[in-house]
């Protein structure tokens, strides 16, 4: 929340405004008060005093434990995935964010929003680390090559609001920005509507799992298994694998099993599946594992330590920047859809 | 007036610098004193060029467009600026020019323990300069210092091996510098001089070179990574071949963080000698400022962690470096503490050095505290990687680091040129110095809360962020220009600077009980140590010190009592 975060950061900009005072008064004070009045003059020698060491080591540490408490409550809290979160899949590349809904609706430097809904981002990237950043909602993830990384955010005021790449990623960093439209939801809808005709990521996925891929020759038409493990309710399921332990099935363990499929062997399965990599690109990969996600329609996800979220709501007192859409122009150079209108 | 404690009836006019003359006796010296020189000069020719680049970065951003520079010059630009300033200047700049002249002489020793190795250092660091210079003639290298993995392995298509090869090289003149003072500290203590009479800028220097030699191989490790993933794809990185790039993450950071500790803890040793013996007392709680620095350099290495909350490290990986990074903190603070407690009944001079020293604690103060901000893992998620994480560490660096060896020089140049720098031009520029840093740097927080990420070429026409831009840019302007005065008047001294006493600033350190400049051997007679560190008060040979003249005596009435005690 931009209002936990801004509280938090008002607390420590208080401590800070404290002890600076405190101790640059008292280094002013004492260089004046003890001016070098005589040119040899030698002062009496202190040796210290373990009361004040004792003090000024205790107070910090308390002072810094809050802070850490806080701190750490605030990110704990902010991590947290939501349950009833609407979905978005982020590729980054250089230089630019390719966003798809649930939905189907393809984006490309905007996402547009509904106001009041937690969204979550599902995030990977082609080729080096980006940073998905958007600083009115105090939010920020890495984008990492070879996995997938989480974020979200709940938009509680419509606008938009600056979206950029905070992880340097070569030439031309600086211009891989967009904007995130907070719509009304009505709004939101109506722009929805107008990228009909699109064929959502689990749509496209089962294509790719029935026909393009072949997968269904092993794992079955419906991933109900054959000579390869089911498929069906794997999501966030403990499952065993070859030599020992288990493995808590999240869409990083779904990526893996595709690129590598040796790596995690289910137990009791043949090491005959050969790899996909290189043959699927990483939206047909989010694709696939959204297709295989729907396969589980009771389960949750299981990442646990991937994730960089927060709910956020975009208030005015903040001291973020809000830009106009016209600020945003230059960069948006690609609008996919025309229903969407943005309110200030 | 030339006295020396050891030899009160000595006036040697043969010392280090006269001893001998020629390039080849610069170049083929075992001298300490003269090894600290060559530092000197590279370090400088090295600062200047970081400093180049900080201006263009600074021109660029005055407007928001990116219109100075294409968009891979500008991020060349700010590479080569980290690059040479934190291998070539930061991480050198006191420890091998300020701690290889006085460490041994501090500690009443000939010589490091090893001078032959203390000589190659230099030309290691040397070589380690070129090569990165000629990958900067070559074309440059746009990765960012940080070298990040995979853009560094598979996408960057300028010279990243040969700047990591100057890194990696430069690398072993760190490991060697640190060898040799450990062992000095250890086995080539004065008679008398025990661990606990060491000056803190000892203990600052011994926990300094802990971390140069335990962290320094493993950026050599990192960076032969690189090289080796990006000519032969081994695949340690490269999550294609199986490889982890956060992993590169881990352990470029596991050396860079404590690489700031590298960069602070000499300075912070200095200020120590600048507070007290500039208030003419005993360094309050003296055992809690030397062992503050051995704690800042084990924890240090635990905390490297917290450049990585956003990385998609595991969540309570990020909570125990958090933690951890709130502890280390708490040894930096007590420091500060004792600091300002020394000045308590002293007798504060305004000289020159003790205005860096004043500054600095302010500056460091800030550095510190927003670095709280970072560790705080909740907040840390918006402000990293945005122009608060700049300001914080120039805050940190260029307050802590620059403005400690400017003191330092200062404090020690009558000893180590022999000839006093122009003090009211010394206060002058302090001055400036101070007012362009702030300016410099202070917008820079404001700019990165509101999201300004770092290393962008261009950014958003958003009035405030500009207005902010060129407050840091007129700020740069000053603090550039504050920089020019002393090269120029510290140049200028040792020619025409007044000579200076053996100890123009009345203290009691071994270094000011020679003369100045030091002879070859630094002390004609071994001294035995038999006071305390900053001990002013009179066992009877301190008022041999009293007797000395003073620089600016004469600015003094005549009836002054030349030694008092209050």
């Amino acid at each position: 929340m931009s209002g936990n975060v801004d509280a938090l950061f008002f607390y420590l900009v208080g401590v800070t405004i404290f002890f600076s005072v405190l101790i640059s008064g008292m280094v002013i004070f004492f260089a004046i008060k003890y001016k070098r009045r005589t040119p040899f003059e030698i002062p009496r020698p202190i040796a210290g005093s373990l009361k004040l060491e004792t003090m000024w080591t205790v107070v910090p540490f308390v002072i810094a434990m809050s802070m850490f408490v806080w701190g750490a409550d605030v990110y704990f809290k902010q991590y947290r995935m939501p349950r009833d979160a609407m979905e978005v899949y982020v590729v980054g590349k250089q230089w630019m964010w390719k966003l798809q809904h649930a939905t189907g609706q393809r984006e490309i430097n905007q996402l547009h929003i509904p106001v009041g809904r937690k969204v979550e981002l599902i995030m990977t990237t082609e080729d080096v680390i980006h940073s998905f950043f958007i600083p009115e909602f105090r939010v920020k993830a890495d984008v990492v090559p070879g996995k997938y990384t989480r974020l979200w955010f709940e938009a509680t005021k419509s606008g938009t609001y600056h979206l950029f790449c905070a992880e340097y990623c070569g030439t031309n960093h600086s211009g891989m920005i967009g904007s995130i439209v907070v719509m009304e939801p009505a709004d939101f809808d109506n722009w929805l509507s107008g990228g009909a005709g699109q064929q959502s990521p689990v749509a496209a996925g089962q294509n790719l799992f029935q026909n393009t891929l072949g997968c269904a020759s092993c794992h079955g038409d419906n991933g109900q298994g054959g000579r390869g493990p089911a498929l069906t309710n794997l999501l966030g399921s403990s499952v065993p694998i070859q030599g020992d332990g288990t493995v808590v099935a999240d869409e990083n363990y779904m990526r893996e099993s595709i690129l590598n499929p040796t790596a995690k062997l289910v137990a009791g399965y043949q090491p005959i599946m050969p790899t996909f990599q290189g043959q699927v690109s990483e939206e047909q990969l989010i694709q696939l594992i959204a297709y295989i996600k729907s396969l589980s329609p009771q389960r949750t996800s299981g990442i646990t330590t991937t994730a960089r979220p927060a709910n956020t709501q975009a208030n005015n007192n903040a001291p973020a920047t809000q830009s106009s859409p016209a600020a945003n122009s230059q960069n948006a150079n690609t609008t996919t859809r025309h229903g969407g209108r943005s309110r200030q | 007036m030339e006295e020396t404690l050891a030899t009160p009836s000595e006036t040697p006019r043969v010392n280090y610098l006269n001893a001998r003359y020629g390039l080849k006796s610069w170049l083929l010296t075992k001298d300490h004193k003269r090894i600290a020189l060559l530092y000197l000069g590279g370090v400088s020719l090295f600062f200047l060029l970081g400093g180049i680049y900080a201006m263009l970065i600074r021109i660029e951003l005055l407007t928001p467009k990116g219109d100075l520079f294409q968009s891979q010059t500008y991020n060349k630009v700010f590479t080569q600026h980290g690059i040479i300033m934190v291998f070539f200047f930061l991480i050198p700049a006191i420890p091998a020019v300020l701690g290889n002249f006085l460490v041994p002489i501090m500690i009443g020793a000939k010589d490091l323990a090893f001078p032959r190795i203390n000589l190659l250092s230099w030309y290691i660091y040397m070589l380690g300069g070129i090569l990165t210079i000629w990958a900067l003639l070559s074309g440059g290298v746009d990765t960012g210092w940080t070298f990040y993995v995979p853009y560094s392995t598979n996408f960057s298509n300028t010279y990243v091996v040969l700047a990591g090869l100057g890194v990696f090289v430069s690398g072993f003149s760190s490991i060697l510098t640190g060898l040799n003072f450990i062992v000095t500290i250890h086995t080539m203590r004065a008679p008398g001089m025990t661990w606990f009479r060491l000056p803190l800028f000892i203990w600052s220097h011994y926990a300094t070179s802990l971390i140069m030699i335990l962290g320094t191989p493993v950026i050599a490790i990192t960076v032969l990574l690189v090289a080796l993933e990006r000519i032969a794809h081994i695949g340690i990185f490269d999550p294609r071949l199986g490889g982890d790039p956060v992993l590169f993450q881990h352990m470029f950071w596991f050396y860079s963080h404590p690489a700031v500790y590298i960069m602070i803890l000499p300075s912070m040793g200095v200020i120590s000698e600048l507070i007290a013996n500039f208030s003419r007392k005993n360094i309050f709680g003296y055992s809690f400022v030397a062992f503050s620095s051995i704690a800042i350099a084990v924890f240090g290495f635990l905390v490297w962690g917290h450049h990585m909350f956003v990385s998609s490290q595991s969540i309570y990986a990020g909570m125990i470096f958090s933690f951890l990074s709130f502890a280390v903190a708490i040894p930096s603070a007590v420091k500060v503490f004792n600091w300002s407690a020394t000045l308590f009944r002293g007798s504060v001079s305004y000289d020159t050095p003790m205005l860096y020293g004043l500054g600095l604690i302010g500056l460091f103060l800030i550095g510190g505290m927003t670095g709280l901000f970072l560790a705080a893992i909740g907040l840390d998620v918006h402000v990293t990687d945005t122009y608060f994480v700049v300001a914080h560490f120039h805050y940190v660096m260029v307050g802590g680091t620059l403005m400690g060896y400017l003191g330092g020089l200062h404090y020690w140049w009558p000893k180590i040129s022999g000839r006093m720098y122009p003090e009211s031009w010394g206060r002058f520029a302090a001055l400036i110095i101070f007012v362009g840093f702030n300016l410099t740097f202070f917008p820079q927080f404001v700019v990165g809360y509101m999201g300004m990420p770092r290393r962008y070429h261009a950014y958003p026409d958003i009035p405030i962020w500009q207005v902010l831009n060129v407050m840091s840019t007129a700020g740069a302007t000053i603090l550039g220009f504050g920089m020019l005065i002393p090269m120029v008047y510290l140049i200028w001294s040792m020619r025409y600077g007044r000579a200076a006493s053996a100890n123009p600033w009345a203290l009691p350190g071994l270094e000011w009980r020679t003369s100045s400049p030091p002879p070859t051997e630094n002390f004609t007679v071994t001294p035995v140590v038999t006071w305390e560190a900053y001990e002013f008060a009179p066992p009877e040979e301190l008022k041999v010190i009293g007797k000395l003249e003073p620089r600016d005596r004469a600015d003094y009435p005549p009836d002054y009592p030349a030694y008092t005690e209050s």
